[in-house]
């Protein structure tokens, strides 16, 4: 696997080609989950916990069940023992009680919005109306809603069964402790010159993607059941849903639907259990959508916390120190990234002394799942505010600190092995000679801040085949959901491959019986690992195309080169054939053609991001605008540049909104209060400036191509480099995320204060 | 259940009669009785313009409307945008430029930028931004859209021209 490769004679890739998908997705055509119906379909509603944390007594369904056009009602009655154990499931480990225990409340609710009860009904109306009819009697107990008061002697236990590593058979709500260190941290700060030590803390957020989830099940009497879904994973919606309801693997076929945004938060289930159970209980296809509300209050978030960090530098900008505490909320269950937070949080520095303590902590809020890098957004606030702050300690320009500081190759990763060939550096490099870096801010209250941010990226399991058809097009199958565009990326590898035009290639994402076995679409892995795949089908199916051709012209296949789309014969004066010339000789030679191919991609190249933004605050009411920002990403090799940017833009936009407006606000009783996007408030197109791209190309040299994947690590450095530029705007350190207008406001006016204070003093 | 209302109106040019529930929203007749899913379902209390229609010439959001309230009127959905087959420029431009991922928001933030180019031909960016901001997009970061309706715009205009200048 040569990286010189990327640096090859490309025709397809790396050109802008139309998505294959795209005239479905601008005439209305293409089929999200919620778009599927079949005829005799019921329509299913969920009853959801208003108690944050409650025993339940009883649930009684009869006045319900009598009402005209309901069907069915499920609860945990219904759903099998699962095992109280860890199960590896793609990307996830699972327990895959606590999973069952999140589709339906078995004896307790743990947030709320955590789901009891299933009706199916005629219409989805009186589905509602069922809920309503259904009597629940609970025992209300205190909710526990952050890291704090889950850590404090004596807290309310959430789950009874739970234990750590550490307290031996004690009930507790840390589910684990993490330690990373290296080198020794006490002599590290004793060599530094400047130290600073903050606390932070961010809220729970949400990854927002405009589509509720959504499932229609069938469950046939011959015990098959097939599940319309749209998911990030639909080989993991199959394992997943296995274990819920106690079937076999084999026994569900999952159709992934065109999924309508997912950003990690589509990678593991909710309806899909309950769309097969009512409908195995109803004998018809049984639909369920979630509303929005119900998307924020029950669907998998992502975590806030508290990070505490202390970093010490020498006098000329050497990094020699970091101690890092940190704690993520889970959730309702064991679970949260606060390990992957740990390992990135200053994973962009070369630092020789540190010690990084992670804690996973449940609380009465929904089970969180992945979302875009998991764990690291919130971490780089607090690392990336830091470097900052030292970076201005030590009169250095904050890009020269990180590019002094930066990772490269054979620099240990936090773990210990070296990088391989990575692409940090050039980031930095990439922003300081942006145009956008180089111009002059001028203003009142306007400020500029940077911030960098590292992903590992994923690898995984992925199939591929690529079928010539009769008239010498291909089309290429794979079992990924397309999240952001990756069907082009597939179809211009393949072309590539075989050396024809992109739009001769039909790309396809199978469902789980027809494509072998493909992990979620996440971790930034699609480009890269079923990309690999695809590359290896094309692969094949070009060594059958000189077979064949060495059949009909006679010779041996060693005897017949393929290039640029046409087989040569070596040697005499035989016209070279097109693949569009021989697929007619197929049925004649053999057969069809179908190139395939499977992996377990090794060789990932992590990802780098760097960031500048140009802000400007309203002294008065607190509110940031942002006036300009760049973002430079190391794409390995960008495929389809314009998605590539796409990732860039839009991991950047969700970063924003993450820093200035977006936040869970649950009140003393633990409910939610601002479940609509009314009130949990992502970025509009009024709020966002234009958002300027540089893609960095440093060959990944674990991949054909050189590809990276670049899904994720966009959304890293955004907050800490708003957080920066409100800084350079305003003089005050923002610690706590979304640094929204009340929240400034009270941090601009007691630094008000105290310049008052300290003026009057002198 | 209340019994349904016979209800009569245009929608994408066609005469439609269809039977409607009082408390169907036009989404849900839409997309439930009349098998137009193009218009989405993001939120349904007109927060996210996944199911924004034109409803006499105007973009709202189909989620806050009653079916029966379509009476009479003359409804566009993104299945209308084309002419027998023959994308809309805006259409292409979305294609052109990559102004769409997952494309859940892609249908509403047509209409919406359909509405906005019907009344004003020549809009600056932050006219388009304003225009759009009722249309939740969470993949993009709204920055290829903006670019492909002002490229829209540009185009359409210089169409107009063209035309004015054959005559």
């Amino acid at each position: 696997m040569a990286a010189s490769t990327t640096t090859g004679d490309f025709k397809v890739i790396g050109t802008r080609p139309i998505r294959p998908d795209g005239v479905d997705k601008v005439t209305g055509r293409a089929k999200f989950g919620a778009d599927y119906a079949f005829p005799g379909m019921l329509h299913g509603k969920v009853l959801r916990s208003p108690h944050a944390h409650a025993i339940i007594k009883s649930i009684k369904i009869d006045k319900a069940l009598k009402l005209p056009g309901v069907k069915a009602i499920v609860t945990s009655k219904d759903l099998p023992d699962a095992e109280n154990k860890l199960e590896q499931a793609g990307e996830m480990t699972i327990n895959p009680m606590y999973l069952s225990m999140n589709i339906l409340a078995h004896d307790k609710v743990l947030y709320d919005g955590h789901a009891i009860a299933a009706v199916a009904a005629t219409s989805p109306h009186i589905a509602e109306e069922a809920l309503r009819l259904i009597e629940v009697e609970y025992e209300v107990l205190p909710p526990v809603m952050t890291v704090d008061v889950a850590m404090k002697p004596g807290a309310a236990i959430l789950l009874k069964d739970l234990r750590n590593n550490e307290e031996g058979d004690k009930p507790t709500n840390v589910a684990q402790h993490f330690q990373f260190k290296r080198g020794d941290v006490a002599a590290g700060f004793k060599a530094a010159d400047y130290v600073i030590e903050r606390e932070f803390s961010t809220a729970m957020v949400h990854q927002g993607y405009i589509e509720p989830h959504n499932a229609v099940g069938i469950y046939n009497s011959d015990g098959q059941a097939t599940i319309y879904c749209s998911t990030q994973g639909a080989f993991d919606v199959r394992s997943l849903s296995a274990y819920v309801l106690g079937m076999p693997v084999g026994k569900i076929k999952v159709v992934p639907a065109e999924i309508g945004g997912g950003f990690g938060g589509k990678t593991t289930i909710y309806l899909e259990p309950l769309s097969v159970l009512l409908s195995k209980k109803t004998g018809a296809p049984v639909k369920l959508v979630m509303s929005r509300s119900e998307v924020l209050r029950a669907s998998g978030p992502t975590p806030g916390g508290k990070i505490k960090l202390k970093m010490g530098a020498t006098r000329d900008g050497k990094l020699v120190a970091a101690e890092i505490w940190m704690a993520y909320e889970a959730g309702a269950f064991p679970g949260s990234p606060v390990a992957a937070g740990a390992l990135c949080i200053i994973a962009p520095y070369l630092v020789e002394n540190f010690q990084i303590d992670a804690y996973d902590v449940v609380v009465n809020r929904p089970k969180t799942n992945a979302y875009r890098a998991p764990g690291t957004t919130q971490a780089a606030f607090a690392s990336e505010t830091v470097i900052d702050e030292l970076a201005e300690k030590c009169g250095i320009d904050p890009i020269d600190f990180r590019i002094n500081n930066g990772v490269k190759e054979g620099s240990p990763q936090i773990m210990g092995p070296p990088f391989k060939r990575i692409g940090f550096i050039q980031t930095c490099e990439a922003i300081k000679n942006s145009p956008h870096y180089k111009s002059k801010l001028t203003g009142k209250f306007r400020g500029r801040g940077v911030a960098s941010g590292f992903w590992f990226n994923a690898g995984m399991q992925s199939s591929a085949s690529v079928n010539i058809h009769t008239d010498g097009t291909a089309s290429v199958v794979t079992g990924s959901p397309d999240i952001g565009g990756s069907r082009a990326s597939m179809a211009m590898i393949t072309a590539e491959v075989l050396g024809m035009p992109m739009t001769d290639v039909r790309p396809i994402t199978a469902d789980t019986d027809s494509i072998g076995h493909t992990d979620v679409s996440a971790g930034s892995r699609v480009t890269f690992a079923t990309g690999m795949a695809v590359y290896e089908a094309a692969r094949d199916a070009v060594r059958q195309l000189i077979e064949r051709a060495a059949k009909v012209w006679e010779k041996k296949p060693d005897e017949v080169e393929f290039r640029d789309g046409m087989l040569h014969a070596k040697g005499n004066g035989v016209p070279p054939m097109s693949i569009k010339q021989l697929a007619p000789r197929f049925p004649r030679t053999g057969g069809p053609i179908t190139g395939r191919a499977s992996v377990n991609a090794r060789g990932v190249g992590p990802g780098f991001a760097t960031t500048v933004v140009d802000v400007e605050v309203d002294p008065d009411t607190g509110k940031v605008q942002v006036l300009r920002c760049t973002i430079a990403q190391d794409a390995g090799k960008a495929i389809h540049p314009s998605y590539v940017e796409g990732q860039m833009q839009g991991g950047t936009a969700q970063g924003i909104g993450w820093a200035l407006n977006e936040e869970y606000f649950y009140d003393d009783k633990g409910t939610l209060r601002n479940s609509g996007f009314l009130d949990y408030r992502i970025p509009t197109c009024l709020d966002l400036p234009m958002i300027e791209t540089v893609i960095v190309e440093e060959a990944n040299p674990g991949h054909p191509l050189g590809v990276r994947g670049v899904g994720e690590v966009s959304i890293v450095p955004p907050v800490a480099a708003v957080a920066n530029a409100i800084y350079r705007a305003v003089g005050v350190r923002m610690t706590q995320a979304p640094m929204s207008p009340p929240r400034l406001l009270k941090a601009i006016l007691k630094h008000r204060g105290a310049a008052q204070h300290s003026a009057a003093a002198d | 259940m209340s019994k349904k209302t016979l209800v009569e109106a245009t929608i994408n040019g066609e005469t439609v009669e269809f039977l409607c529930e009082p408390r169907q929203s036009l989404l849900e007749a839409l997309r439930d009785v009349l098998e137009f899913t193009g218009s989405k379902e993001g939120c349904l209390t007109g927060d996210c313009g996944a199911c924004t229609v034109l409803v006499d010439g105007r973009a709202v959001c189909s989620c806050l409307v009653l079916g029966v309230e379509a009476q009479g009127r003359n409804i566009v959905t993104v299945e209308g945008l084309a002419t027998n087959g023959v994308l809309s420029v805006l259409q292409n431009k979305f294609l052109e430029h990559a102004a769409l991922q997952c494309g859940i928001c892609t249908p509403g933030l047509l209409i919406s930028a359909k509405s906005l180019l019907d009344r004003n031909p020549k809009p600056t960016e932050h006219e388009v931004r304003y225009a759009l901001a009722g249309n939740l997009c969470r993949c993009t970061g709204y920055d290829k859209i903006v670019k492909a309706v002002l490229d829209a715009a540009a185009d359409i205009r210089s169409q107009g021209e063209a035309k004015a200048a054959a005559r």
